[in-house]
């Protein structure tokens, strides 16, 4: 049974419960589609020629040698991608990460690509291609990248976001500004001020399938395209645009996913392989390896930060700044401007200033990675925080509580709140027992907090209800973590069916309206808010159907418990006459009173409602190696309302999991020359199960009063407080302040190293 | 009369100022004033552009009526993981 909320006032019976996903069975008999196992008749093998160099100027590309080799049936370079006509800046970058034209700005940069019969020909073919390269200096560390002498990724990037622009181009694209009050008066009024440096590796969502796509485009202009997304919506929409499509004429199907994670939100070789299709007029496959993943996809941004806040000795933070320089590859994006607004959400400060620089470097395209951007952040300020309290002699947790956010605090990054969960977090982990657990040796304890939006956006969905009274919900948001089980439950807790009577579809691009993808933590939240409204369609008309039966007028129909019951008291009327009639009894006589029960709803779902979380972990570090142990780990967050408590449980441990490993492994290690040296799982080591403990979770239930159901996201935040939670964990058991992102063995050395020196 | 606060990204094109003054409905309206009197921000409500009212963040819905003496804020678009 689930639980009341307060924002509805009603008792669950289906929401809140935890059932078996419907598509577990498929997931681990092997049943389930995933990307490459999708295969369409005649198909080609696709292959992409990649840069090998970090920067250079493409100056020819002969094909020729390729094309005559028996069984290669298409190649395509930049050539086969049409411009003209396209202004959006955005697309243009994707074109051009997708097929580098000038020059190829990473290692791994798309040059060309073949589809030949099979894949022994197709790399046969790709040796056959020459391309002149003319080798530029090269750049991938951020603070590098901002130098005035810097290698200059763009001739044509004047800093966007400055008044007046620059006149001298440089690899600091745009510069977003946040904050309020008066930060040096701030200062002026702390007892103690802090500065510090702040660095974060770049790392990669990790996730396990590699993207996949089988593409089809025939000569009259119709196209297929099965692939392996967080959102096929807007893959039709960008692949159209760029292949010169109609989107109607072109058919996208999600694929299952094995993992995304904000990595599967951006075209990477989709539309090399529609290309390569239509040119050689058949289906065409096209499977990243390991390796192309890490090299040619998107991670996250390398980053660097200049903090600084000032606290009184009695715990309040008086003010807080920082510069937030986050490495975007050789494309403009938002991350540090993410990074920027979300660095201080957690508190409530009177004078506040943050500054995010997007910075172009060589290496390859940022993407989103699960509340991008707001880690690193976090790692920077949660450290800091741990810090201040330190040298004031105040309990860390104490100074985070005495400095929340709360209702009607002015956020870091600009409105005022409304209710939010921040408090109720730390008040949990106050109380929570691991806050109190017995220390061995050479372990510390660290906590912090996280902040992520969550969004909502454009949904689309449809309810059928079959002869039997069964429903069917169709959406167009694809099920990342457990969406289809959430909405099954949304969808039986409304009509008041049981949950497996009711299945979760999703649906291709050709049977619903558009849908945003499945990021910004919205997929449950956008859908069952879509889901509900379109319950609410097929019920008002069954009442309808119920009243032409009973031949009474609709006002005298109440629906109640999945029934229509005729009478104003519904399920306690017992003046009725008339048998109550369940969905199944109205299916039955659908043909009679009006043909099949359906319900749509289309709708944008905004006001997902901020997101808080606090994480507590205990660590044990080797003095000697380095190498440390995760001994204990709880995630504490509010979602709102948790529709099914053990999908909840596993975002939250999910995020952890990935934070974990960023926090103490993970990062691109490039080399002098700029290439990357460890483009695969054994060199870039992702936590694996026996790496962790249990991950303990706590679900807080504060309703988001913008849903029906009070339900929030809860994707993303879980990977916010990670970095900082376990930097303060090695900073306790090593007595010596962790401020570089990987805490790998080698690292944690040195710093215990340093620090003996400078105390020598 | 609402006032409409802008991020620090947007003020140069708003010649500056951390806020302006803008009577308007709907989030719509207040979009297309604000474009009227700032031309050089009319790109960027186009796509770069969310709007808190009181708090609560909305990216799409320009029909969002707007209530009297709301807290207005305009913030940049949140891309999602």
């Amino acid at each position: 049974m689930g639980k009341d909320t307060q924002l509805t006032d009603r008792v669950f019976k289906s929401v809140g419960t935890r059932p078996m996903r419907p598509d577990g069975i498929d997931k681990v008999t092997g049943r389930a589609r995933y990307g490459a196992d999708h295969n369409m008749s005649g198909q080609l093998h696709g292959s992409i020629l990649r840069s090998p160099h970090a920067h250079a100027s493409i100056k020819s590309i002969d094909t020729s040698k390729a094309e005559k080799l028996k069984g290669v049936k298409a190649i395509v370079t930049a050539k086969d991608f049409k411009t003209k006509g396209i202004t959006d800046p955005d697309l243009l970058d994707i074109i051009d990460n997708c097929m580098a034209s000038k020059k190829a700005f990473y290692d791994g940069h798309a040059v060309a690509a073949v589809a030949a019969v099979d894949a022994k020909t197709a790399k046969a073919a790709l040796k056959l291609i020459k391309v002149e390269y003319k080798i530029l200096k090269h750049v991938t560390d951020v603070d590098e990248a901002v130098q005035p002498k810097a290698p200059l990724l763009n001739n044509k990037c004047f800093t966007k976001g400055v008044d007046p622009t620059p006149d001298k181009a440089s690899n600091i694209a745009k510069r977003s500004e946040f904050g309020h009050g008066d930060v040096a008066e701030g200062f002026e009024a702390a007892d103690v001020v802090i500065e510090r440096t702040f660095k974060t590796g770049q790392s990669h969502q990790g996730y396990i399938e590699p993207h996949a796509c089988v593409a089809s485009v025939g000569p009259d202009g119709t196209g297929e395209l099965w692939v392996c997304t967080q959102g096929h919506f807007v893959f039709r929409q960008q692949c159209a645009k760029i292949l010169g499509l109609d989107e109607a004429k072109l058919k996208v199907t999600s694929s299952e996913i094995g993992g995304g994670f904000g990595g599967k939100t951006h075209l990477w070789v989709e539309p090399v392989a529609l290309a390569l299709s239509r040119k050689a007029n058949r289906p065409v496959k096209l499977v990243m390896s390991r390796e192309e993943v890490f090299r040619a996809s998107g991670p996250t941004s390398a980053t660097s930060i200049d903090i600084k806040m000032g606290v009184t000795k009695d715990g309040v933070i008086t003010a807080a700044e920082a510069e937030l320089r986050y490495t975007s590859g050789p494309y403009a994006g938002s991350w540090a401007t993410l990074g920027a607004m979300t660095s201080f959400a957690c508190y409530d400060l009177k004078n506040v200033k943050t500054v995010g620089l997007e910075v172009l470097v060589n290496r390859p395209k940022t993407t989103a990675y699960r509340a991008p951007s707001a880690p690193m952040a976090a790692f920077a300020v949660e450290s800091m925080i741990d810090e201040l309290a330190d040298r004031i002699g105040m309990k860390a947790i104490d100074m985070r509580i005495q400095n929340a956010a709360k209702e009607g605090t002015r956020s870091s990054y600009g409105p005022v709140y409304g209710p939010i969960g921040i408090g109720p977090t730390l008040d949990a982990a106050k109380k929570h027992p691991h806050m109190s657990a017995p220390l061995g040796p050479n372990q510390g304890r660290g906590m912090a907090c996280g902040f992520w939006f969550n969004f909502g956006g454009q949904s689309c969905t449809d309810l059928n209800i079959g002869s039997d009274g069964t429903a069917t919900i169709t959406v167009g948001t694809i099920d990342v973590g457990g969406a289809r089980a959430s909405l099954a439950l949304v969808v039986a807790e409304e009509l008041g069916i049981p949950y497996d009577q009711v299945k979760a579809v999703i649906a291709d691009t050709t049977a619903l309206g558009y849908n945003e993808m499945t990021d910004g933590s919205r997929g449950t939240f956008a859908s069952s808010m879509s889901a509900i409204q379109s319950c609410r369609m097929a019920i008002a008309d069954m009442r309808q159907r119920a009243a032409t039966l009973w031949e009474i007028d609709v006002d005298e129909v109440v629906w109640e418990n999945g029934h229509a019951y005729a009478g104003e008291s519904g399920l306690n009327d017992s003046n009725s006459n008339h048998p109550p009639l369940s969905i199944a009894d109205l299916a039955k006589s659908a043909d009679k009173t009006g043909g099949p029960i359906a319900g749509h709803a289309q709708i944008v779902a905004d006001g997902a409602g901020v997101s808080f979380a606090t994480h507590i972990c205990d660590i044990e570090v080797d003095p000697e190696t380095g190498q440390t142990r995760v001994v204990r780990y709880t995630v504490i967050q509010d979602a709102g309302k948790a529709v099914h408590p053990t999908y909840v449980e596993g975002q939250f441990q999910g995020g952890a999991a990935q934070g974990i490993g960023w926090a103490l492994n993970e990062e691109y290690i490039y080399g002098e020359d700029g290439r990357l040296q460890n483009a695969g799982f054994l060199d870039y080591r992702i936590p694996v199960c026996s790496d962790l403990p249990m991950i303990d979770t706590q679900i807080l239930e504060i309703p988001n009063p913008n849903h029906p159901y009070g339900i929030r996201g809860v994707g993303e935040t879980s990977i916010v407080p990670p970095l900082a939670a376990i930097g303060n964990a090695v900073s306790n058991a090593t007595q010596v302040r962790m401020t570089h992102v990987p805490m790998s063995p080698p690292r944690i050395l040195a710093a215990i190293h340093a620090e003996a020196a400078s105390d020598d | 009369m609402n006032k409409v606060f802008l991020w620090g990204g947007l003020r140069p094109a708003a010649g500056g100022a951390e806020f302006v003054e803008i009577e308007a409905l709907t989030i719509r309206e207040l979009l297309r004033k604000l474009a009227e009197r700032h031309p050089k921000l009319e790109t960027l409500i186009d796509s770069e552009i969310a709007v808190s009212i009181n708090g609560t963040i909305y990216q799409d819905d320009w029909s969002k009526k707007i209530p009297k003496d709301a807290e207005i804020y305009l913030l940049p678009r949140i891309e999602g993981g």
